[in-house]
């Protein structure tokens, strides 16, 4: 059987990027806030010549070869950069499946005379174009899942403060829970504050840490050397006695890690540390 | 043969690591080290590596070393400086260097080192001093 | 799907090779805008490996390479001998073992600090290791 759709796109490829265009632009759900009618124009015109030069290998059914990659690679960008601009998955998949209904207006036209041709070259077409349409929604995700990854290490940053309470000692008071990744964060910040102050004491308060498992533990004792390692110290604190007792239960070793039950306990024995005395100033006579 | 020169202060011998360590240079700072600590008869030894970017578990052995063997020779070893991204990696390469005293700087680590010594004499003085009281 | 930008083959002989190897890959990793952490940790990482050639095989060659994967790009380090081969991986990847008396941080250290780590060995045969370190 030749390759009746690549001909008559070939030909007609002017034909179909207008009637692709004019359908989107008919669409009630097109976006013009998010994109002019020029960018829509090259976009599209970029899209159709790489997907005409596809299709002229006459491979229809698989579109992991590599006559396909450009056409992809398109979709892929398309995709992503719709994600960002706030596009829904919805919009993106109607604009591949759009350019079908204008392939099939050209089809029908050029192949009036032989129906039976007509049907298996629609059939053909529309079975490409859905799977193309089902790339754009897998880019669409990836494109999303990228901006939530952004996102979380962005809460990761800013939920990691480091605050310098006093002259020399630093608090960072963790809330929720502490994986690797964040581990790595809040041992990053702490310790480059450490340099930036020149603070010898560094409390870390684990009264926000729900629980405490092995793994956390490692976690706290790994921040706790690395300190040291820098020549500070660090005290633990806001060890809760649910958290004790889990800590005991599990058999976890905290020896020579410094604990304290709460953040002014860990104050005061830094100060003591520092060799500084907080007294209650002496009322007026 | 690449040397790294060691400074002699007072009762406390100073080494700036300021080149990229290589192994043949880890081992002669070691021997030239602990030979120093002999000949000056030094009470401590402070290690800046501020300015060291990589620590690999060759050279945290020399450290370790160093401060084994200063401590058989009655010096205490102070390593000051350490880059947090050097620290970091250490601890997640499974080498905290337990035995090793730590400052941030070189003048923390002074303080740091008259403070173990001054420790030091104290319970010595404290020992002699329980001797003197001997009923007479 | 792993496609490679840049590649460079580095002969290793002598410590003198290590040097430069270490200083070459830290011109890869900071072309293309890797953290200082990961920077140390794959420079670190790179040299327990570099070592290993040295110690056991006395020469080798690694290749050094920027990889992305469309979705992260990273440096990819291949460290090649032709040395005597580890008959008992699992073994040589547990911590504190060693055949010559070094702290047998080396492969299992090594690992913790990449994020894939990779090592096929043949005794007799030499041995490969492959280690990719992302941007970030």
């Amino acid at each position: 059987m030749a390759n009746k759709t690549s001909e008559v796109l070939s030909k007609r490829k002017n034909d179909v990027l207008e009637a692709w265009i004019k359908n989107q632009i008919q669409d009630p759900t097109l976006r013009e806030d998010l994109m002019s009618n020029d960018e829509l124009h090259t976009q599209s015109d970029e899209l159709l010549n790489s997907f005409i030069q596809a299709v002229r290998s006459g491979n229809y059914s698989d579109i992991s070869t590599q006559e396909y990659y450009p056409v992809i690679e398109i979709l892929n960008s398309l995709s992503i950069t719709r994600a960002y601009a706030g596009f829904t998955p919805r919009e993106t998949a109607v604009y591949v499946l759009s350019l079908k209904k204008a392939i099939v207006q050209v089809l029908q036209d050029e192949l009036k005379a032989d129906q039976n041709t007509l049907i298996e070259e629609i059939i053909r077409i529309s079975d490409l174009l859905d799977s193309l349409s089902l790339v754009t929604l897998e880019a669409f995700i990836k494109g999303r899942e990228e901006v939530i990854l952004r996102q979380t290490s962005e809460i990761n940053e800013i939920s990691t403060p480091v605050i310098r309470v006093w002259e020399g000692i630093l608090a960072l008071p963790i809330i929720g829970t502490l994986d690797s990744e964040r581990t790595q964060i809040i041992m990053e910040n702490l310790l480059q504050e450490i340099v930036n102050t020149g603070s010898s004491i560094a409390i870390l308060d684990i009264s926000g840490v729900p629980t405490v498992d092995t793994l956390v533990a490692q976690h706290l004792i790994k921040t706790v050397n690395a300190t040291r390692l820098m020549g500070a110290e660090c005290i633990i604190s806001g060890i809760r006695p649910e958290i004790a007792q889990t800590i005991v239960h599990l058999g976890i070793d905290l020896t020579g890690v410094q604990t304290k039950s709460s953040m002014a306990s860990a104050l005061r024995s830094a100060f003591t540390k520092q060799q500084m005395v907080v007294t209650k100033a002496k009322a007026k006579q | 043969m690449d040397r790294i020169p060691i400074l002699k202060m007072g009762h406390f011998l100073l080494v700036t690591i300021q080149v990229d360590m290589y192994d043949r240079l880890a081992l002669n700072l070691e021997n030239d080290l602990i030979n120093a600590v002999q000949a000056h008869e030094s009470k401590g030894v402070l290690i800046d590596i501020s300015a060291v970017s990589i620590v690999d578990s060759f050279m945290g052995r020399i450290i370790g070393n160093i401060a084994t063997m200063s401590k058989i020779m009655d010096a205490q070893t102070v390593v000051v400086g350490m880059q947090p991204a050097v620290a970091i990696t250490l601890v997640e390469l499974g080498l905290p260097l337990a035995g090793v005293y730590t400052a941030l700087n070189v003048e923390k680590g002074m303080e740091l080192l008259q403070q173990k010594i001054t420790e030091e004499a104290e319970f010595d003085i404290g020992e002699a001093e329980e001797d003197d009281d001997q009923p007479e | 799907m792993m496609i490679s930008l840049n590649k460079e083959t580095l002969k290793i002989v002598s410590e003198q090779d290590v040097v430069l190897f270490r200083q070459r890959l830290k011109e890869y990793a900071s072309k293309i805008g890797m953290s200082l952490l990961n920077q140390t940790k794959l420079i670190t990482a790179s040299s327990e490996l570099v070592r290993n050639i040295l110690v056991y095989a006395r020469q080798g060659e690694v290749i050094i390479e920027v990889v992305t994967d469309r979705l992260q790009t990273g440096v990819r380090v291949t460290f090649k001998d032709q040395g005597p081969g580890i008959a008992d991986i699992p073994k040589a990847m547990q911590d504190g073992f060693s055949t010559n008396k070094s702290l047998g941080l080396g492969l299992p250290g090594a690992k913790r600090l990449v994020n894939y780590f990779d090592i096929q060995s043949t005794p007799g045969n030499g041995t490969t290791v492959t280690i990719i370190r992302w941007k970030r």
